[in-house]
């Protein structure tokens, strides 16, 4: 009889349901809203299928489509090089990131309640502090997701663009330098469009979580969903990006393996 | 003559007539008129040696024998010098459409001319003559009264010849475009039936939204004719609905080929303003086709809206231009497919429209409303060919005259 593994203990309790697997991604679909930037600048591209053939004239037995998108569009993960400040890190572009980048410890930092009362609510230094105080420090190498329930928004609600721009939750400057700098944390997701504020734009610097993160060779997630399956510790999050040469994201299948209580 | 009431819901046991078709074939020489009626003018063939007014169309002056004729614009006027009704034709199109009121109208730029002929003239009337195309694309003859008489275009046999949008059910592509409010409205007033308009990413703000929302006997339905799947979705639910279809969809960016480093924008032009159409044609075009004697309310016309730079690229938008180009070549062959369903594919052309993309543009510029107006109209004419605004006209009359010269007029800025 082989001895048991850590895998293969792991490979009974996913069989039992005592390690359950949860899906924190959207579903790919041409009506997800993806960031709207001035219009004079490049848009990301959205999710679109065209049918190849469906069983028919244009193919007997077989189905399939063409797609196209935005390596931003859908659930997806931001690589170094997708901002400037991390344009010159080694390995900063998805088909150099070590796989072993790919699947790691991650906790999850609940602001529902602060999203509900502020849909600007900016995560600060202290949020982070009161967090650790209840759970610990947050470890090295891990994936940080800030909960906000966003992603159960639909339709305007999700991007909330107003004549000033997007109104949704996100990472202070602060916050993000205690997380990318002290607590070197591997990246940093949301249920959001993106890993920064809506009104992230205006903050010194802009897009802080963007800037601090990449440009310290971390990664980003976003269009997160299910985060509220999550305990806020314990969980292992498997995010593997597409092997796109010098790509600086692609869309992906998020999951989390969490273990049951009991 | 009284006005036409809204045509009776279907009789769903009853089968749609299938369309059929007028004669088509015509002489070489006679594809002049067609042409003309493309744009709904009259122009008749004239001697440009003796100056006889020609009709019918021929290659030769009956007066003097030269073959040098061109078609020109003549006086429409004319004398009703008799009428009768034609009960029985060999043709299925006239039986199916019969009696047909025809008449003889002597026309003061000289010709007598067999044509058809409004309810509302009478032998000994003054009447006017209109160019324009029938059901199988081709220009035939009405006399009309002279005076606009009441419910004038409610005449059965004047609304075969057009694309008159009273009540008739409208889908308009793309809600997002400025020209819509300003065409929901002229549409209504031209007595159009239900207006259905496609709302693409209602995730994001829409300015036009709440007021077409609130409007009355207008329907916003989430479409995008970059996304197959919801025009798919679209066609499915209200395809057997739409009489005419028009297509206001338009991505536009300023800047030439070189003026760029990529194909992104290009992409998006192409997808929206060539591929879109396309996409359009495909989900909505047979269900039309099936519908182009659908009695009363039958489905007439499919609508484009174009840049005159289309036909003659203006390297300013160079890129937007060959977008246009490709939307135009599309046209053209949607045009000889649509045919035999008895639907016409009508482009209206604009020089720059009054909006973001042309803002520091000179004027004059295409106004909306103006943009707005050019459609209804073409509608009412049933023109396959509408230039809106003086500057689209000019490059047009250019291009006619010399392609090439107008080509590097453009190219020099001097355009």
């Amino acid at each position: 009889m082989m001895n048991a593994t850590v895998l293969s203990d792991m490979a009974v309790k996913l069989a039992s349901g005592a390690i359950r697997v949860v899906d924190l991604t959207h579903t790919l679909d041409p009506d997800f809203p993806v960031i709207v930037l001035p219009p004079e600048f490049g848009q990301c591209g959205r999710f679109r299928m065209e049918e190849i053939s469906a069983y028919d004239e244009r193919g007997p037995a077989w189905k399939w489509h063409n797609f196209t998108c935005c390596e931003h569009t859908g659930t997806h993960f931001d690589a170094p090089n997708h901002w400037i400040s991390g344009k010159d890190l080694p390995h900063s572009s998805v088909d150099e990131i070590d796989p072993a980048a790919f699947v790691g410890p991650v906790v999850v930092i609940d602001c529902v309640e602060e999203t509900r009362a502020d849909e600007d609510f900016i995560l600060t230094v202290d949020h982070v502090i009161a967090w650790e105080a209840l759970h610990g420090a947050i470890p090295a190498d891990s994936w940080v997701l800030l909960r906000t329930d966003w992603s159960k928004r639909r339709g305007a609600a999700y991007l909330n663009m107003r004549d000033d721009g997007a109104h949704s939750p996100g990472p202070g400057v602060e916050a993000v330098q205690l997380l990318v700098n002290e607590r070197n944390i591997r990246g940093f997701g949301t249920e959001t469009i993106g890993t920064d504020a809506g009104q992230a734009s205006d903050f010194i610097p802009p897009y802080p979580a963007h800037y601090f993160l990449h440009g310290a060779g971390k990664y980003g997630l976003q269009c997160l969903n299910n985060l509220d399956q999550l305990p806020a510790t314990g969980a292992i999050l498997m995010a593997a990006p597409l092997k796109i040469r010098n790509g600086t994201g692609s869309p992906l299948r998020v999951l989390a393996l969490v273990e049951e209580n009991g | 003559m009284r006005a036409l009431p809204p045509p009776p819901k279907k009789n769903t046991q009853r089968r749609t007539k299938v369309p059929t078709l007028p004669p088509l074939m015509r002489s070489r020489a006679a594809l002049g008129l067609t042409a003309a009626a493309s744009r709904s003018e009259l122009r008749l063939q004239q001697c440009d040696d003796c100056g006889s007014v020609l009709y019918p169309p021929r290659d030769a002056c009956s007066s003097c024998l030269s073959v040098d004729l061109s078609w020109q614009a003549v006086s429409a006027l004319g004398t009703l010098l008799a009428q009768t009704n034609v009960h029985i034709s060999t043709n299925t199109y006239f039986r199916e459409r019969a009696p047909l009121r025809v008449a003889t109208v002597r026309m003061d730029a000289g010709p007598s001319i067999i044509c058809h002929v409004h309810a509302d003239c009478e032998a000994g009337a003054r009447v006017q003559m209109i160019n324009r195309l029938d059901k199988a694309g081709q220009g035939v003859l009405m006399a009309l009264p002279q005076k606009v008489t009441p419910n004038m275009d409610d005449d059965p046999q004047l609304r075969e010849l057009t694309a008159h949008p009273k009540h008739r059910r409208i889908l308009i592509s793309d809600g997002r475009a400025g020209v819509v409010p300003f065409l929901v409205e002229a549409l209504q007033e031209a007595g159009a039936g239900m207006i259905f308009v496609g709302l693409p990413e209602d995730w994001r703000p829409e300015p036009n939204g709440q007021a077409l929302r609130d409007r009355q006997g207008v329907t916003l339905l989430p479409m995008d004719v970059t996304d197959t799947s919801s025009i798919r979705r679209m066609a499915g639910e209200i395809g057997g609905k739409v009489d005419i279809l028009i297509n206001t969809a338009r991505f536009v960016r300023p800047g030439g080929i070189l003026d760029r480093r990529d194909t992104v924008f290009s992409s998006d032009e192409m997808e929206v303003n060539a591929m879109g159409m396309m996409r359009l044609a495909q989900s909505f075009g047979p269900a039309m086709m099936m519908r182009g004697a659908d009695g009363d309310g039958s489905a007439v016309a499919f609508v484009n809206l174009l840049s005159i730079h289309a036909i003659a690229n203006d390297p300013a938008f160079g890129s937007f231009n060959a977008s246009q180009a490709a939307a135009l070549s599309i046209s053209q062959s949607l045009r000889a497919e649509m045919r035999s369903g008895g639907i016409r594919v009508m482009n209206v052309y604009a020089g720059p429209t009054d909006d973001e993309w042309h803002q520091p543009l000179p004027s004059p510029k295409v106004a909306p409303q103006a943009l707005a107006r050019s459609i209804v109209q073409g509608l009412v004419d049933g023109s396959e060919d509408v230039f809106c605004g003086d500057f689209a006209k000019d490059i047009f009359e250019r291009w006619c005259r010399d392609a090439k010269v107008l080509e590097i007029e453009l190219g020099q800025g001097t355009g």
